[in-house]
């Protein structure tokens, strides 16, 4: 047998893997970071698509990066800079526009210009949206303890966890309870009645997912766009200066200081696993590496499916696998605009260019567009949630030029008819033309497109089915389920082998929360 | 961006200070000169003229008006006639005030009250199942508050149809400035003879105009938010999210006051049938409440000595602090100092507080904490019953 290399071997170079590498390192492990790709970064990366223009191709947005990793790993010293995002504008079909921004009362009399009440609740449901992300935010930054299990520490976790639950107020409980289990659309109603914000609202319960904002379960995902604000950020979504592969780029840079070495174009396709424990990994060019532990940032089907020979793992395992659900169901349209965009209903420059502008008019819209997925079709008239990158952080575009980021849903990973390949500029024409009904002069000013279908987020990334959050975000998927009974806390069942990536808890979106707490609980286990 | 109000184009002319402030959305001058002294000085000796359009107004209008404010306010609204105004808290079911404001009867079934902050959600699921329409007219009125010893004077030169010797003190009446409709009512927030002036937004610099113009001979002039804010603490009248926390907007069930808490004991009328909160606020009457609300009196003397330690003379700002500080009794704190102020009128500085209801006698001996050059002092201290000023002018 080879020399043991390394203490550990992480495998894929995504912003959980890197955290993963990162914190070993810091607790003095000797760690390789292996990434398939040229580009470290995973769905966090920038790359510069077509000359001069920057793109946050996939990942594009930041809310939950959980800030104990910013301070720990030292980030903001290696270039990390999360911009505001300042707004969210509505625009809607008839010419009207609903903005929402930091400014509370101008955001009030927008929404009061279609409902007054619908401006005061406003306030009622952020206040509650507080009180969950407050309730939740426990919850995700521990092991899951299985209620299933009767070991100690499960026990204990439990116990500590229903403590945090006691302390909600009944109003506040009960309010837990409907949003786990209500459709987004019906848990908005509890305080709205105007079209537009509820639409607006709505969109945030069904990103990345394969919901639609009247499907139950829809609406726990609304709290994950409260989720940032009680960590005393002032507001919650940021832009990464750079993109956010200077997220990735950031963190790397912090793991080299702490000694990580990090291999691109070194694409994994084994685990070797010797008496029942992963010794170390075989790349694609047949080189073999050893070492004491392995964790992989990849999601179960290929970590389980493709590096690991099903034989050696229990069959429930490799069933509940097979079962765990991708179902990827966003895409991606990336622009190079050569001018601004104007919007019809606030024509000119403006604050809202430099914050989210989402295609989302009402809630029928999107069930609507959920409709067209639900039977394999991509949506003729999406949910769009558009931001201008080079308005916020204008070295990503050459001056006066711009880059403008489209993450689009539905685009279901299963086409009823045809594939991908031939879809893929139709999928794009349908998303610039509902962009043109908003943005009259779009058309006229795209230089370039690029247009990137769930099997070509699969393909580029390797994320199964296109799914950003490496599976459904749904609560069948969530906590000691995530990603399947027996593997929610970081370990498999083959000894000296762990997960870390999106599929483990507490789930997708650039947090590197799997990627703390896995190293957290390798570290546990770690025996001289 | 906050908005101007209907009476920004003379507002913003006379704002030399450019110092404003957001309230509520809307523009509002902090102080229009440079100092804000002379502003004060014409609410206690001449008259002011307040912009305090960014009120919120509703309208309640229907069969069961008064049935809905009834059941909402803490006060017996029963007994509010046409043309009579009463001050109110209102409370959630547990009896924790969500705001304050005051209600005016303008017809037999037509109310409006004024809050601090929006409430149409809750006054509108209040009136659920009731023959009662409650509509948010806050942009459909400019209010004015013209406060001072010579408020009436001005009026009686400027307004028609309205007899303001006879408008007592909480009334209200309709009448003309020239050709402009308005309702005036004996009403404010410092503590004076002062009136308030309601009117349509488009006829509001008309009005302005007229009233600069008749009240020039009483010394009439603007006065912003700063100066308002020393009067109507001499004036023992409390804020919302300053000395108390709206339960709307309270994040731990320890940040919620009841009418009791505030100092609003006189406003809860138990033996009405029913009012929101009213049960909790009867069982916490049996109980005996926690806090209190008090005034307090700084020491002079005391003060004087503390900064004569490090050879100063009391280094106070002139304005009134909103940062609340806390008050201690034999070496525990008991409570905290919301709103405090030095008064130019009293030679005082004093201060609206809560303190635990146990400690909260009148005249206990107490310290408030002073910040004394960078350091943490503490000043001897009286509790004191507010008003601290109660001109009799104000209800003569």
């Amino acid at each position: 047998m080879m020399p043991v290399e390394y203490d550990a071997i992480v495998i894929g170079g995504g912003h959980n893997g890197l955290v993963n590498a990162a914190y070993l390192a810091r607790a003095g492990k000797k760690t390789l970071v292996l990434e398939r790709r040229h580009i470290l970064g995973g769905a966090s990366v920038t790359e510069e698509i077509f000359p001069g223009f920057k793109f946050s191709v996939f990942s594009y947005v930041v809310s939950l990066f959980r800030p104990e990793i910013i301070r720990d790993l030292n980030l903001t010293q290696h270039g990390l800079m999360i911009l505001p995002l300042e707004s969210t504008l509505a625009p809607l079909p008839d010419g009207d526009y609903l903005y929402r921004g930091a400014d509370h009362y101008e955001s009030y009399r927008n929404i009061a210009r279609f409902s007054p009440r619908d401006a005061d609740a406003y306030e009622d449901y952020s206040r509650s949206m507080y009180f969950m992300a407050k309730a939740v935010k426990y919850v995700l930054g521990i092991i899951p303890p299985d209620p299933a299990s009767l070991h100690l520490n499960d026990l204990s976790g439990l116990a500590r966890m229903a403590r945090q639950f006691l302390n909600l107020d009944g109003d506040q409980f009960y309010t837990l309870v409907r949003l786990m289990t209500m459709s987004s659309a019906d848990f908005l109603e509890r305080w709205f009645e105007s079209e537009p914000l509820m639409g607006t609202l709505s969109a945030s319960g069904i990103i990345g997912t394969f919901l639609g904002p009247r499907s139950p379960g829809s609406a726990y995902v609304l709290l994950h766009h409260y989720m940032g604000e009680i960590d005393g950020v002032f507001r919650a979504w940021g832009f990464a200066k750079g993109g956010t592969g200077a997220i990735a780029g950031a963190i790397a840079s912090s793991a080299r200081a702490l000694g990580v070495d990090i291999r691109t174009n070194a694409a994994v396709s084994k685990i070797i696993v010797q008496n029942g424990q992963s010794v170390g990994v075989a790349l694609e060019n047949g080189d073999e590496i050893y070492a004491r532990v392995v964790v992989s940032s990849l999601d179960p089907q290929q970590t389980f499916l493709k590096l690991i020979d099903p034989a050696l793992l229990p069959d429930e395992l490799v069933a509940s696998v097979r079962k765990y659900i991708y179902r990827g169901s966003s895409g991606k349209v990336n622009l190079a605009l050569d001018a601004p965009p104007e919007l019809a209903c606030l024509p000119g420059p403006g604050p809202h260019l430099r914050g989210a502008i989402s295609i989302s008019p009402s809630v029928d819209y999107i069930e609507r567009a959920y409709d067209d997925a639900k039977y394999g079709d991509f949506s003729r008239r999406p949910y769009i949630d558009v931001i201008v990158p080079s308005m916020i952080d204008p070295d990503m575009a050459p001056p006066g030029k711009h880059v403008m980021s489209c993450f689009v849903q539905y685009a279901p990973y299963h086409l009823r008819d045809g594939n991908w390949d031939d879809q893929r500029e139709a999928f794009g024409e349908a998303v610039v033309d509902t962009l043109a009904e908003y943005i009259p002069n779009l058309k006229d000013i795209i230089l370039h497109r690029q247009v990137l279908t769930p099997l070509d987020i699969e393909r580029t990334t390797g994320l199964t089915e296109g799914n950003i959050f490496q599976g459904e975000l749904s609560l069948s998927q969530l906590f000691f389920l995530r990603p399947a009974p027996g593997l929610a806390k970081y370990r498999t069942p083959i000894r000296k082998t762990y997960l870390c990536g999106s599929s483990t808890h507490p789930g997708g979106g650039i947090t590197g929360a799997p990627g703390r707490l896995a190293a957290l609980e390798i570290l546990k286990d770690w025996q001289p | 961006m906050p908005i101007p109000t209907p009476f920004h184009a003379r507002t913003s002319a006379l704002c030399v200070s450019h110092e404003w402030r957001d309230w509520s959305g809307y523009l509002a001058a902090s102080l229009y000169e440079p100092a804000h002294d002379r502003e004060y000085y014409a609410i206690r000796s001449s008259a002011s003229l307040i912009d305090v359009s960014p009120l919120y107004k509703y309208e309640v209008r229907g069969p069961d008006a008064l049935g809905f404010v009834d059941r909402l306010m803490t006060r017996d609204l029963t007994r509010c006639v046409t043309g009579q105004v009463m001050y109110s808290p209102w409370c959630d079911d547990d009896g924790k005030v969500i705001d304050d404001g005051t209600v005016a009867r303008l017809a037999p079934d037509r109310f409006r009250i004024t809050a601090a902050e929006a409430n149409l959600v809750w006054f509108q699921d209040c009136a659920y199942g009731m023959d009662v329409e409650v509509m948010d007219v806050s942009a459909k009125l400019a209010v004015l508050a013209l406060q001072g010893p010579n408020a009436r004077k001005i009026l009686q030169r400027v307004v028609q149809g309205i007899d303001l010797e006879r408008l007592k003190y909480y009334r209200l009446a309709e009448g003309k400035a020239g050709e402009i409709p308005l309702a005036i009512s004996r009403t404010g927030y410092t503590g004076d003879l002062g009136y308030e002036l309601w009117v349509a937004p488009e006829l509001a610099l008309p009005l302005w105009d007229h009233l600069i113009e008749q009240g020039e001979a009483y010394g009439i002039m603007p006065a912003g938010m700063l100066a308002l804010d020393i009067a109507r603490i001499e004036a023992g009248l409390i804020m919302i999210q300053i000395d108390y926390i709206s339960s709307r907007k309270a994040l731990i069930q320890a940040q919620k006051s009841s009418p009791f808490e505030i100092g609003l004991d006189w406003a809860v009328d138990l033996t009405k049938k029913h009012f929101i909160g009213r049960e909790a606020l009867r069982a916490e009457h049996r109980q005996g409440s926690f806090w209190q609300f008090t005034g307090v009196e700084v020491d002079w003397n005391s003060l004087e000595a503390l900064f004569g330690k490090v050879n100063l003379t009391p280094r106070l700002t002139g304005k009134a602090s909103r940062l609340a500080v806390p008050i201690y009794s034999g070496g525990r704190q008991i409570g905290q100092m919301t709103s405090h102020t030095f008064s130019p009128l009293l030679k005082k500085y004093i201060g609206l507080a809560t303190v635990e209801r146990k400690y909260a006698a009148e005249g206990a001996r107490v310290s408030v904490e002073v910040t004394v050059e960078y350091t943490r002092q503490r000043s001897e201290a009286r509790l004191v019953k507010t008003p601290f000023f109660n001109p009799a002018r104000k209800r003569a």
